[in-house]
């Protein structure tokens, strides 16, 4: 059989994609279980004292994973808001929908995880640089997209409505990117650069690498969970959700 | 490894506050949304259940 004859389509539809969702979840919570495990291990066990910062540097364990799920999350969020638009694909908002809670909360821990790290470096909470204000309007963006579709009472407006600000809002994250080489920013360079040779000692770098694999894993299981929660609450009145979610309660019982 | 005793692990060179705020922040709010999630799912399938009742009652 060909490529063409497999139903690319039949994962798409929310009453297939919800008992999926259900089987993947438990190896995405598995696998960022295992991830975070062996990263926090690396990172306070194996990875050396930094000569400069002492043992302060080890917020970086949790901070970058975090600031860069914050990006990243952003970013998946715009391309599912925007294919929604495209496509006029009802999965595809409650996708993007599903995703920035998630996004949210990780930007928010990157900028408390950077407050604690930069009282004791720069002696100060908070500064107004272009890293920092661009990474606060992120998380303002995001309480925008998810605000913006309380508050419309449509669901298909509200889907529009929200991908659409989505969307204008993904220009901030280049920006965030950028922040440290276009402005002169209190906050240090990238730690981690395509081009160039990594700054820190290789154990660090694995420690944070693997972080950042486990957050994205648990981001990914968070995100099926809530894609779920999404679709019973969005098929309520339609006789499918109830007849799947009393059908599964049967299984259990 | 770099830690002589627990006490200088949770020391941690003097930035313990800072470093377990951090880790601590972070472990509360993940679990706090895994928690949040399943109490959500919950009220989902409980609603569902419920909007059946309502269309078997509707029916009769």
């Amino acid at each position: 059989m060909g490529l063409a004859h497999i139903n690319w389509f039949k994962y798409s539809s929310p009453q297939a994609f919800y008992p999926l969702a259900g089987r993947m979840m438990p190896w995405f919570v598995a696998a960022a279980t295992l991830l975070i495990g062996v990263g926090l291990y690396i990172g306070f066990f194996v990875a050396p004292t930094d000569f400069q910062q002492g043992e302060s540097y080890r917020i970086i364990f949790v901070h970058v994973p975090a600031a860069w799920m914050s990006m990243f999350l952003y970013v998946v969020m715009a391309l599912w808001a925007g294919l929604g638009l495209g496509l006029n694909a009802r999965p595809s908002f409650m996708m993007a929908q599903a995703i920035a809670p998630t996004g949210a909360l990780f930007t928010f821990l990157a900028l408390v995880t950077g407050a604690m790290w930069g009282k004791p470096t720069w002696g100060a909470w908070w500064v107004w640089d272009a890293r920092l204000t661009s990474e606060l309007i992120l998380l303002f963006l995001y309480g925008g997209v998810m605000l913006l579709r309380t508050s419309i009472d449509d669901p298909r407006r509200a889907d529009r409505a929200s991908a659409v600000f989505a969307l204008v809002g993904v220009v901030n994250v280049p920006i965030i990117y950028f922040s440290v080489r276009w402005w002169n920013t209190l906050h240090q360079g990238a730690s981690v650069s395509m081009t160039a040779a990594p700054k820190m000692a290789a154990t660090m770098l694995t420690a944070m690498l693997i972080m950042t694999l486990g957050f994205w894993m648990y981001s990914i299981a968070v995100t099926l969970a809530r894609m779920r929660c999404v679709i019973l609450e969005r098929e309520r009145q339609s006789s499918w959700g109830a007849h799947h979610s009393h059908r599964e309660t049967m299984e259990v019982h | 490894m770099q830690w002589g005793s627990v006490s200088e692990f949770v020391a941690m060179g003097g930035y313990g506050l800072y470093v377990w705020i951090s880790f601590g922040v972070t472990a509360l709010c993940m679990l706090w949304e895994v928690l949040a999630l399943r109490r959500r799912h919950a009220a989902a399938r409980a609603g569902t259940n419920e909007s059946i009742h309502d269309q078997c009652v509707v029916q009769r």
